[in-house]
């Protein structure tokens, strides 16, 4: 079925389901519940979960097939950003052109950074594309001012070109859409005391996220895949087989940067502002931190290590001190501080020491991520022994 | 004229002359032993000849072409194949995946890039694979991950991955250096058979003369970086200087 074998099929209609079912499964608590704030199925975090997915996915072509581990692939996220929401403020408000171009320039970008990083292999490589991506974010923060906007990014605005655009009339605001169709358009749902947001933009992005898996399935399934995963493994061999392997390598790097110059893209179609912080190496880590924890190499790790980073960056991170004294107030008064006490470092502004706890945990117990898990939990249920040599090989 | 032709190849690192003045010409379909102690500059030659080192004087010149300044991606494809002294596979990848590789870099080269069919698609590569595979006896292991296989299956399968993109010279550093003696016989037996049904030129490097003596036409032997003798195996036997450069230091 659209040349996937059966098992990838499966796997692409698992993520198609889920995708469509999102507002349903992240919404499993009654909204009056004390649970409730353990529900991620508002837009704003649902957007997020897919775009994210989809920079991973792209992270993920370049890191997982051919081992070179990009720390700079925010750049063109941000890149991405800036091309997307230039096209919205010359052309139309129309959210089509700019993701067009969000993905050309960003990998036009790739193919730059890429000539030049891919001279270099290992940790040089690293170092050349963190370096690239922090001129960018300095580039973006002050240099370039007039194209980027400086600190403060950019927005809309009312007097913005537009050109292709209708007048607007009197107090309107241009919104991003998709030929009328407003990104913020939502549907509310309500079933009893549960409540489910169908929300337009995200759809969008979601149907985004399923094309960008689905043709990551095909790369990884083509030959151009198989030699990505050749010159990973090893590239000595690689050498002495006749073919001169940058070229394999840059297209890997250009294909991973279009994905973040679409993911980039979006994001400004959902929500139309950009600012430099977007290109922060912080951010770069962040992708590749998503990888790892996912399952490098593994078709769907990605998708599950965005999602559950950005599930612990907005819900691990609301709980504070007050929600666990609520949790905890049936314990004896000196208990229930001392419980709060020793939990309150790990969620709300410590989210980030839990996310580094369960990515040592990971890294160590499980080095193929959050899919190895899954595959070792399988296989225990179907009652058969983990073989070792087993335990690192990609989703196949 | 061989088909390789090395000229007064000299390479120096720092205060240690390496190589020093080496002539060497290789026949065309013949097998070529290049002996010689440790430190002799066998594979320091060996790196010259595939491009990894670049001589300080001196040409290199295969089939009327000068391999110097060329990489060694382009100097395999002038038709020179090298074999690893510590097999060089794909590790993660299975049997045939690895046979693959060398097939679709000889058919689509550098630049044509197929990123959406799937490899499953690609009939005639695999079936030229498994021929390949079928060839070297290796085709009912097509299926397995070629990490896990012995030290002579690895290196029966690198010898096969450098037939498959059809070389005029095969160079072999050390083939059976670590092997058990079973896997040296089957990876001499392996060459012999190489060299019936093809028309290629092989040239090895070796320290076991038991391999050596059992495939080469001729032997070259190096000494100190440079070239001692060149002759027939039985002249080499009982050649004096031989005798006291080398087979006398290491008879067992």
């Amino acid at each position: 079925m659209l040349g996937l074998t059966r098992k990838d099929a499966v796997l692409l209609a698992l993520v198609m389901a889920l995708a469509l079912l999102a507002p349903f499964i992240l919404n499993p608590f009654p909204v009056n519940s004390g649970m409730a704030q353990f529900n991620a199925g508002y837009p704003d975090l649902m957007q997020r979960f897919v775009i994210f997915g989809i920079f991973a996915i792209g992270f993920n072509i370049l890191f997982g097939l051919t081992g070179y581990l990009s720390f700079g692939h925010a750049a063109f996220l941000g890149v991405g950003s800036y091309a997307a929401i230039w096209m919205m403020k010359l052309l139309t408000a129309n959210i089509i052109p700019g993701i067009l171009m969000s993905i050309i320039i960003a990998g036009l970008f790739a193919l730059l950074v890429g000539f030049i990083s891919l001279r270099r292999s290992g940790i040089y490589f690293s170092i050349l594309t963190l370096a690239f991506a922090q001129m960018s974010y300095a580039l973006a923060y002050s240099v370039l001012t007039p194209i980027t906007g400086g600190e403060t990014g950019l927005q809309l605005k009312l007097n913005d070109a537009r050109v292709l655009d209708a007048a607007l009339e009197q107090g309107q605001r241009a919104r991003a859409n998709l030929f009328g169709l407003d990104m913020t358009a939502s549907y509310d749902l309500i079933a009893g005391a549960w409540q489910f947001t169908f929300n337009a933009g995200y759809y969008i992005a979601a149907i985004c996220m399923v094309l960008a898996f689905y043709m990551s399935i095909r790369i990884f399934r083509s030959p151009f895949g198989l030699m990505l995963r050749a010159i990973k493994c090893n590239n000595t061999r690689m050498n002495y087989t006749g073919l001169n392997a940058r070229p394999y390598a840059l297209a890997a790097f250009a294909i991973s940067g279009m994905y973040a110059g679409l993911a980039g893209g979006l994001m400004v179609a959902m929500d139309t502002q950009v600012g430099p912080e977007r290109m922060f190496w912080t951010a770069s880590g962040e992708v590749v931190l998503m990888t790892i924890l996912g399952g490098a190499g593994t078709l769907i790790g990605p998708v599950l290590g965005a999602g559950l980073i950005k599930y612990m960056e907005n819900i691990v991170s609301k709980i504070n001190s007050g929600v666990l004294h609520d949790w905890f107030y049936w314990m004896p008064d000196g208990l229930e501080d001392l419980v709060v006490t020793l939990i309150y470092p790990f969620v709300g502004k410590g989210w980030h020491l839990t996310l580094g706890i369960v990515f040592m945990l990971v890294v160590i117990f499980l080095p193929g991520g959050l899919v190895e898990g899954g595959q070792r939990i399988s296989r225990l249920v179907r009652g058969k022994r983990a073989k070792p040599s087993d335990q690192t090989t990609p989703a196949e | 004229m061989g088909i390789l032709e090395v000229k007064n190849v000299n390479k120096r690192f720092g205060g240690l002359q390496a190589l020093g003045d080496v002539n060497l010409s290789i026949a065309e379909n013949t097998v070529h032993a290049i002996i010689g102690p440790n430190g002799a500059g066998k594979s320091t030659l060996l790196n010259v000849l595939v491009g990894k080192l670049i001589p300080d004087t001196g040409s290199v010149m295969f089939d009327g072409q000068s391999v110097l300044g060329r990489k060694p991606f382009e100097i395999n494809q002038m038709g020179i194949s090298r074999v690893f002294q510590t097999p060089e596979i794909f590790a993660d990848l299975t049997v045939l995946e690895n046979m693959m590789i060398p097939i679709f870099a000889k058919r689509d080269g550098s630049f044509r890039m197929h990123a959406i069919e799937s490899v499953d698609s690609e009939r005639s590569v695999i079936e030229q694979a498994e021929h390949m595979l079928e060839s070297i006896n290796m085709a009912d292991q097509r299926h397995n991950h070629s990490a896990s296989m012995s030290r002579g299956n690895k290196r029966r399968l690198e010898i096969g991955m450098c037939l498959a993109q059809e070389p005029r010279l095969l160079l072999l550093d050390e083939p059976t250096a670590g092997m058990a003696r079973a896997d040296t016989n089957n990876t001499i037996d392996l060459l012999k058979q190489i060299k019936d049904e093809r028309d290629i030129t092989i040239a090895i490097i070796e320290h076991d003369m038991h391999v050596v003596f059992s495939l080469a036409e001729r032997i070259n032997v190096l000494a100190q970086g440079s070239p001692l003798v060149e002759d027939t195996p039985d002249k080499i036997k009982g050649h004096p200087k031989v005798r006291e450069a080398y087979l006398g230091e290491s008879a067992d």
